[in-house]
């Protein structure tokens, strides 16, 4: 919460110099030193520093990789290659980034449930929600051209698959396609784009993270109990309770990162793209990377014409539906109380869609056919159902658990059976919610 | 717990909530997200379960007509240069070039590899020297403008066999033989629910090798009955993508001689340039596993030390 003056006092007659002319050092203290924290965060709060890690780490190797890269066709796949066999250390690089990429998402993900769970996304955080939605969006649009710079054949493919969407769109579908491809099909002008883009989006990501993280100061952090902030006590300083939990948090987060580098650095990938593209030979699955395989699924379930919506256009309107689920959220959640811990019903609806999510991502890498199909239609209607029905109704018909009346007072009742008392535990019980 | 005065609630309603609190918070905590990721747990499980019986189902028909590839999966060896201290065995990479060299580079390129990079192999920079020396390299244009052969340096690659993509298909029955330098990592069959889960744990990272293994040893494989090959094509059932490929048999017993005494044997002679491969494709696995060890005691050190540091910045301070 910035409700507080800053505390920031200089020590040194530079530090009072500049503090008085570009107050840099004060926004730095103000954010990560003194900024208050409620006291009751658990890991899954770490999710957000180590997203900033794995941004900061993404861009630093993707740049020494662009150092050594050729973005043309007939150069792009070799050059990737001699990254690989002869620049020094260049393996290391390269499996950082491309496995760097999937632990970006697998961190996006695990924070994209957390503020589900626990009603980040409530009031007053919508914004702060919408623009996490922004950011994972432009994730997504940098992983998929960072996939086709390899020049594999997954890279073409996927290119192509992905790009074929937007010919769905009636009227103006084939010349957005045209323009992405800067051609009739994905070639050399579509490859200098993508690569100037991903090298692009990834500074747009970091400006929409400024404006997050700003958002974030101004509403302060969730928590666990979903209870605002209401006196001192409910929170702790940034440093050192924060920092030293988020640095624990990053460590085994980069324990298991370091893992998949070293001795899995291929597990996430497929091996067609250790192929040079082919655009005369198609691969006999075209599959996109593990992280777009639940919307690849959706966008596969349809399979049949709605009125005058065609099979191809309600694929790719529910694919695009399903994202702009998560821009909707904060108003189709009815619910006034925002932890998932005091709302019974909502909490078996989360796993459910926690567990749907999996088995969208499972039936994206099958063939769609046969029962795949099936399965993948009623994956999708879940899917839906969770934020069109479930989200909506669960807030109007649940009864709730009763609530704590501050952090404060949660945290007092979980260390009854001998925890240290926070000084000072006196507490406001104000109207809950 | 001391009410601040002028709040709305009396005495007697704080007290009721309170224990009414404490039963709720109690259940609160590990063990509802244990039962929630057993919940999970289960769901998925019997959802796998559906899907693998459907899909079962579908592949019980008659086995001359399959439809899915390949129709025996690959054959998992016991590989050196598997696991978190995996190594390449030098002797079995040796022997493997050989392989290559005698017997695949008649049709494989393997445009990607410098004969520099062998010293990998555990040749010597003389012994390397001569070896590429062995190749004729077309080379140019000299100062008159002319093109010209000269005998290989450790700096070249591989020569191809064929001049280009068309010539290769042109040769081999219309099917281009692949470039070899990156097929250990290019090819792999798919493990399947639940296997994949395994892998992570079990480090499972030799597909390519174990099917390239299986491929080539499995050619006297007899086809079902009533099975229809293509002409021009030789029945495989490892093969990925078809019921037979257009590569015969290349491997036969004695065909390669080794002197290091390995047996002279079809199954070896796989074996040997399934590693060889692999080595190819990813010439710093050595390297890249004893890091990794290195980051990861590291990593394991340095976050018990912070975990320790927070447990102490964190006494004393309930949350």
């Amino acid at each position: 919460m910035s409700e507080g003056h800053s505390t920031y006092t200089p020590k040194s007659g530079i530090g009072r110099w500049f503090d008085s002319r570009m107050p840099l050092p004060r926004l730095v203290y103000d954010s990560f030193i003194a900024y208050p924290v409620p006291r009751n965060l658990n890991y899954a709060w770490t999710f957000g520093g180590i997203l900033a890690l794995m941004l900061a780490a993404q861009i630093l190797t993707g740049i020494v990789l662009a150092m050594h890269y050729a973005a043309d066709s007939t150069l792009a796949f070799d050059s990737v290659e001699k990254i690989m066999r002869d620049v020094n250390s260049g393996w290391l690089l390269r499996y950082l980034h491309s496995n760097g990429a999937s632990f970006f998402f697998v961190a996006v993900y695990i924070h994209i449930f957390r503020g589900l769970y626990y009603g980040s996304y409530k009031a007053p955080r919508e914004l702060l929600w919408i623009l996490g939605c922004i950011i994972y969006l432009l994730m997504m649009a940098t992983g998929f051209m960072g996939y086709v710079l390899p020049w594999g054949q997954m890279s073409f493919w996927g290119a192509t698959v992905i790009t074929g969407f937007f010919t769905a769109i009636p009227l103006v579908g084939d010349w957005i396609q045209q323009l992405l491809l800067g051609g009739f099909a994905v070639d050399n002008p579509t490859l200098n784009r993508f690569f100037a883009l991903h090298y692009l989006l990834p500074f747009m990501i970091a400006g929409v993270v400024v404006l997050h993280i700003w958002a974030l100061h101004v509403v302060g952090q969730n928590n666990p109990t979903g209870i605002e902030v209401k006196s001192k006590t409910d929170t702790l300083a940034f440093t050192p309770y924060a920092t030293i939990k988020d640095g624990f948090g990053m460590i085994v987060f980069l324990f298991v990162f370091a893992y998949f580098v070293f001795y899995l650095p291929n597990y996430l990938g497929h091996p067609d793209n250790y192929t040079v593209a082919n655009p005369l030979k198609t691969p006999a699955h075209i599959v996109p990377e593990w992280y777009f395989l639940p919307f690849y699924a959706i966008l596969r379930a349809i399979t049949f014409n709605i009125g005058p919506i065609n099979s191809k256009l309600g694929g790719v309107l529910c694919m695009f539906g399903a994202i702009v689920m998560l821009f909707l959220v904060p108003w189709l959640d009815t619910s006034k109380v925002r932890s998932a811990v005091y709302r019974p019903w909502y909490k078996l609806f989360f796993w459910l869609f926690v567990a749907d999510a999996i088995l969208l991502g499972w039936l994206g890498s099958q063939p769609a056919e046969g029962s795949y199909v099936f399965m993948a239609q009623m994956a999708t209607l879940f899917y839906f159902a969770f934020f069109l029905v479930a989200l909506p109704v669960l807030g109007l018909i649940e009864k709730p658990r009763r609530l704590p009346n501050s952090i404060t007072e949660a945290v007092l009742e979980k260390n009854k059976g001998g925890g240290g008392h926070p000084a000072g535990a006196t507490t406001a019980p104000e109207t809950k919610g | 717990m001391i009410p601040k005065s002028g709040n709305r609630y009396s005495d007697k309603v704080m007290l009721e909530t309170m224990t009414a609190r404490q039963r709720i918070s109690r259940g609160i905590g590990m063990k509802k997200v244990l039962s929630s990721l057993a919940l999970l747990g289960l769901v998925a499980a019997g959802m796998g379960a559906a899907s693998t019986g459907a899909s079962a189902q579908e592949e019980a028909h008659n086995e001359a007509a399959p439809t899915h590839f390949p129709i025996h999966e690959p054959k998992e060896m016991d590989w050196s240069f598997a696991g978190p201290f995996g190594t390449y065995d030098k002797a079995q990479l040796q022997r493997g070039l050989k392989v290559y060299k005698e017997v695949c580079s008649a049709c494989h390129s393997m445009n990607l590899v410098a004969f520099r990079t062998l010293e990998g192999l555990g040749y010597s920079d003389a012994q390397i020297k001569t070896l590429a020396a062995e190749y004729t390299i077309h080379d140019g244009p000299n100062d008159a403008g002319d093109m010209f052969d000269r005998p290989g340096k450790p700096s070249d690659h591989f020569p191809a066999p064929f001049p280009n993509v068309e010539a290769a298909a042109a040769a081999n029955g219309g099917a281009a033989p692949p470039d070899m330098s990156l097929l250990a990592k290019a090819r792999g069959v798919e493990r399947g629910f639940p296997r994949f889960v395994f892998d992570i744990f079990t480090q499972y990272a030799q597909g390519g090798p174990d099917y390239i293994h299986s491929l080539l040893t499995g050619y006297d494989q007899q086809p079902p009955a009533g099975m229809v090959i293509p002409e021009g094509t030789h029945y495989n059932p490892y093969f990925l993508s078809g019921v037979s490929l257009k590569m015969p048999k290349p491997l036969s017993d004695g065909q390669v001689t080794y002197d290091d005494g390995a047996p002279q044997t079809v199954d070896q002679y796989s074996r040997d340039v399934s590693a060889f491969l692999m080595w190819a494709a990813e010439p710093h696995l050595e390297d890249r596993k004893k890091t990794g060890f290195r980051v990861l005691v590291f990593l394991l050190l340095f976050g018990a030390l912070v975990y320790l540091t927070k447990r102490k910045v964190w006494a004393g301070v309930a949350h």
